[in-house]
């Protein structure tokens, strides 16, 4: 039957539709009858060359490329007529076809280029034609045929062995070389790149033989030869694409690697040794950094030794020797580099290592320069990691001296810099002690010192800011958050760091606000808010059975005033935290730090006395008077209601404080209208992230109260909380129940109400409305913001015109993501977005002017001929700002100009 | 960039990139007047692209933030900028785009001036004569293909 069909029927005469259903034939027999086709031999192959000999439509080729494909996979005899079968498919390569526009087939380019990829790369039969095709094809001036030609070329070698490759190396070579010497695009550069990884891994996998040469070595020679000497020459172009060509061939084999070490690193030695100008040493470390980096990955799997066991004395001492350089940016590289040596297992020995904490120690003490000390900061971590012991015995200690050091104040007039220069090397060994302390016994020397920070500063034996505290509790907060998470570290936080934070902070605040004299920097709003997530990353994180002990004993504190699980106890035995005492604020604050422990266990913990804490907790937000104190009680009480299992005693708890609120809202005398206000709020948002059924009742609540007048704006900026994450309560990290998309329903769920409201709502109240919406839609992800955009357009251009700032500044900064890809209801109205742009950019406000700046450069990348009409009259009115007193303005102004005028102008756009 | 061409300076000494401009405090008040200096000049035409290289004029060095001279109150700008290579054929076109590029970011008060660093290229003269020649200039934007290369130096870099 084949054969008939091969003799008698003349394919290419056929009509489109019948030639697909020769090719599909053939695909079913060559699935069903394999057996009998192969027994055909090559007369099969032969007659399907000359089936799809001049085929054109690519619905068709899709199918005959699958049969080619299958043809080579599966070892069909090709016999004589394997250049006739490529001769066939190869003339298509590279692709080149696009889709028409509404293509109803959906066949795309990148279909077409990977089934002939596969057919072109299936069989090392096909090398001796495909590679010097691929050679010719990189010559092409098209941009996407020499992308084609790179990926098939890695994909092809894959398959070779070095045999297939030998006679066109020299070829392939120069053609990569050129490629990423000169080209002007990543992609093309990555994808030579890839290429090269790939010839040099496939000359490494080939067997030697004694009779042949090696032709890894051949090759890398050639490598060698081009690229070595350009990177003598640190200062000029082709460096780069040297250093990059070489890391390439490098990482492919640890033969290879092994080789072009050993050719380039004596000289990237000697050369850093000779040069005296930092830009060049610079260069070369980087290069160096670039060589140690990839082996890092081929190493860790097999236990060998480092390929640069041999360099190990002339790196560390290059890299020792720059940190010492009094360049910044040559330090930054260096510890860089440092940080990779280090890395490779088994090179540096304990000498260099110490060596190496030395001078971290020193820079850490020494250099004023951010970057630096960032990157010192780095390195040390990474080190520590690796190499705790030596952290341990000298870099914990020396930062420990530096820190408690005061400095002296004998000479007024050098006090205030000293101390400057006093205060940031503490914060640096502050941040230093974090940085390092990634494993547990790193963490047991570390945390201590830090506590003893603290202590010192509450008692005032050595003096320490307030910016000092703050920066150690977040030193502490980071520890907790990176620390592995054993048994060990969970005891070290729960049973000594938790408790001396709340035994600090009871004397702190037992001591009172109106203590004579001094006080204690414990008492400040920044450090107890700084200590609150060391101890709800410790709950949050830390062995659950130890933060469950951990919360049972803060709950008994602030009830009970148990305070027999604190160290240094001298306390009273009539503490009650949970009552405001007087005006006195200082104990009642402390609410805050309940808050970190009870509102971040995991939800499988239970709390005890949950409902005596409730009702406290409650009562404390509806009454106390001091911002922080009813603030954390509400958001304490918040927390704990979006963990309560759901249920009778939740609903009837929820309806209690409800009506409690609404209670407070309606009287007129009340006193407590914001108290009430802001509990109402986040209990809000914790019923409303868990799709509780009863938070449609709070959130109308909020809706209503848009339009009162003392609560309105601040309802409007509720919304703004309600939708975003907050840092300390009610987010993921803390396990709170938080369903997915709970954004997108609640707006879906209200949407309509705000508008309605807004019609409805009397002129002074509209602006609360406009804000609130913006608020909305500024949180919502962007694919929600461009669906629902074309509804509330209308509103958000009216927002635009209203003459708050706050409404315009967030409706612009909702607008501009939108515009990156707009939506076509937004074109219709281009118009009147315009107009309002361009008016908002004389606004008195800078944020205002910058933010519709940015808005009308994004405009510039709309579809040409909706925005041409434009162009004249956004060019004049761009010229203003261009003079604008403010350099930001101006800068913003600058570009969106540049795009405008490049706009519908020839080699623009 | 095609396989085929050679380029007149195939492997240019390369310079490093300055970092963006560090803000000021005063940036961020709405009171006080920022005037326009020199690095907001160089700014505007550091990453202007090279007609030849993938590399901004700042990597090649042609132009340098010390040669570029403003006077805010009396709305003057002067740039100096230098060829990489004393023969280059683009000094012209480089010149233009600096100047193109000037007069699209500057206010109108400003008179700019854009010409050869002194002593770093063969016809110098010649060049600067075009660029300070008013009608020559706008002469040149007339013309479709040269307004192309100009643009495509103008253009941020898509890859």
């Amino acid at each position: 039957m084949l054969r008939s069909l091969f003799q008698d029927v003349h394919v290419q005469s056929l009509m489109l539709a019948e030639r697909a259903c020769v090719y599909n034939m053939l695909i079913n027999l060559m699935e069903s009858r394999e057996a009998e086709l192969k027994g055909l031999g090559a007369d099969f192959v032969f007659g399907f060359v000359q089936s799809m000999d001049g085929e054109r439509d690519p619905r068709n080729l899709l199918l005959a490329f699958q049969i080619a494909r299958t043809i080579v996979k599966r070892c069909y005899d090709l016999g004589k007529f394997a250049e006739e079968l490529f001769e066939v498919t190869s003339c298509y390569f590279p692709i080149d076809f696009t889709p028409p526009a509404n293509d109803p087939h959906g066949i795309t380019r990148e279909e077409l280029i990977q089934t002939l990829r596969d057919v072109l790369t299936g069989t090392p039969r096909f090398a001796e034609f495909l590679l010097p095709l691929i050679i010719e094809k990189l010559d092409s001036d098209v941009q996407s045929a020499k992308l084609d030609s790179l990926q098939t070329l890695a994909a092809c070698v894959s398959q070779y062995e070095h045999k297939d490759l030998a006679e066109f190396l020299e070829g392939l070579w120069s053609s990569l070389r050129r490629e990423v010497f000169q080209t002007s695009s990543e992609k093309i550069e990555s994808a030579g790149l890839a290429a090269l990884t790939a010839i040099t891994s496939c000359l490494s996998r080939s067997v030697l033989n004694s009779d042949s040469e090696d032709s890894l070595c051949t090759f890398l020679d050639l490598v060698l030869k081009d690229c070595k000497h350009h990177l003598s020459e640190p200062d000029l172009k082709l460096v780069w694409p040297s250093a990059k060509l070489l890391q390439a061939a490098c990482s492919a084999s640890n033969r290879a690697s092994h080789i072009i070490t050993a050719a380039v690193m004596p000289s990237l030695v000697e050369q850093y040794n000779s040069r005296a100008e930092c830009s060049h040493r610079r260069t070369l470390l980087e290069v160096v950094q670039r060589f140690i980096q990839p082996v890092k990955n081929s190493q860790s799997s097999e236990k060998e030794e480092s390929v640069f066991v041999a360099f190990r004395p002339s790196l560390c001492s290059m890299v020792f020797s720059a940190l010492t350089e009094n360049n910044s940016s040559l330090q930054v590289t260096a510890a860089s580099v440092l940080t990779s040596l280090a890395q490779q297992t088994g090179l540096l020995l304990d000498s260099d290592i110490e060596l190496a904490v030395d001078h971290l120690t020193r820079l850490l003490l020494t250099e004023e320069d951010d970057r630096v000390s960032l990157a010192v900061v780095e390195c040390a971590g990474a080190l520590a990691g690796l190499h705790p012991a030596a952290f341990i015995t000298k870099l914990v200690p020396r930062l420990k001296n530096e820190m408690f050091s005061e400095p002296m104040d004998q000479d007024n007039n050098r006090v205030a810099t000293e101390q400057q220069s006093h205060h940031a090397v503490r914060k640096r060994c502050l941040s230093a002690l974090a940085a390092v302390s990634t494993k547990p016994s790193v963490v047991q020397e570390s945390t201590p010192v830090l506590l003893e920070v603290l202590s010192s500063a509450h008692t005032g034996s050595i003096r320490f800011s307030v910016d000092e505290v703050v920066s150690a509790c977040r030193s502490l907060q980071r520890i907790a958050g990176q620390v592995e998470d054993t048994e060990e570290t969970g005891r070290c936080f729960h049973d000594i760091i938790i408790p001396r934070l709340l035994s600090l902070a009871l004397q702190a605040a037992l001591e009172g606000e109106g203590s004579p004299g001094r006080r204690s920097p414990l008492l400040e709003e920044v450090v107890l808010s700084a200590m609150v997530p060391v101890i709800s990353t410790a709950c949050s994180r830390l062995q659950p059975t130890l933060a469950r002990q951990t919360a049972s004993k803060a709950v008994a504190l602030f009830l009970n005033g148990d305070v027999s699980f604190l160290p240094d106890n001298s306390f009273p035995s009539n503490i009650q935290l949970l009552k405001q005492q007087g005006d006195s604020w200082s104990q009642s604050q402390l609410v805050c730090l309940l808050m970190g422990c009870v509102c971040s266990l995991p939800r499988s913990v239970e709390v005890p006395q949950l409902d005596q804490l409730l009702s406290e907790l409650e009562e404390m937000s509806c009454t106390c008077s001091h911002l922080l104190s009813y603030t954390s009680a509400a958001k304490c009480f918040a927390g704990l209601v979006n963990k309560r299992p759901q249920g009778d005693s939740l609903d009837s708890l929820v309806q209690n404080t409800m009506k409690r609120v609404c209670s407070e809202l309606e009287s007129a005398s009340s006193s407590v209208h914001t108290q009430a206000f802001t509990l109402l709020i986040w209990v809000a948002k914790a019923l409303l992230l868990r799709y509780h059924p009863l938070s449609t009742a709070l959130t109308d609540k909020l809706f209503s109260l848009l339009d009162d007048t003392g609560l309105g704006p601040m309802a409007a900026d509720g919304f703004s909380l309600l939708m975003s994450d907050c840092p300390d309560v009610l987010n993921r990290s803390v396990h709170a129940d938080i369903r997915i998309m709970y954004r997108q329903r609640f707006f879906s769920e209200n949407s309509a109400k705000l508008v309605q409201g807004f019609n409805a709502a009397p002129e002074e109240k509209k602006p609360n409305y406009l804000k609130a919406l913006s608020n909305i839609v500024n949180k919502l992800p962007k694919q929600v913001q461009v669906t629902e955009l074309p509804a509330l357009l209308t509103l958000l251009l009216e927002a635009l015109s209203c003459p708050d700032q706050g409404v315009q500044l967030s409706t612009l900064s909702c607008l501009e993501p939108v515009l990156i890809d707009p939506p076509p209801a937004l074109i219709q109205q281009l118009e009147a977005l315009i107009n309002r742009l361009l008016a908002l950019m004389s606004s008195p406000t800078m944020n205002v002017r910058i933010a519709s700046l940015r808005c009308v450069h994004a405009i510039s990348s709309f579809p040409e001929h909706e925005i041409m009409p434009f162009r004249g009259r956004v060019l004049r009115a761009l010229a203003r700002p261009l003079d604008d007193k403010k350099r930001l303005v101006r800068s913003e102004a600058v570009q969106a100009r540049a795009e405008w005028f490049l706009l519908g102008s020839p080699g623009g756009r | 960039m095609s396989g085929g061409t050679t380029l007149e300076n195939a492997n240019p000494v390369i310079f490093q990139r300055s970092g963006e401009r560090l803000q000021a405090a005063t940036d961020a008040d709405e009171d006080i007047h920022d005037p326009i200096d020199d690095r907001e000049i160089f700014d505007m035409i550091r990453s202007i692209n090279d007609p030849e290289h993938p590399l901004s004029l700042e990597e090649l060095n042609v132009v340098e933030q010390v040669r570029v001279k403003v006077n805010d109150e009396e709305s003057v700008v002067g740039v100096e900028f230098t060829p990489t290579i004393p023969h280059c054929s683009m000094a012209t076109l480089i010149g233009l785009s600096i100047k193109v590029k000037l007069l699209r970011s500057l206010p109108d008060r400003f008179k700019i001036d854009v010409h050869i660093t002194p002593g770093t290229h063969a016809s110098e003269e010649a060049v600067n004569k075009q660029l300070a020649d008013k009608e020559r200039v706008a002469a040149a934007l007339e013309n479709s293909s040269l307004l192309e290369v100009v643009n495509q130096c103008l253009s941020t870099r898509s890859i």
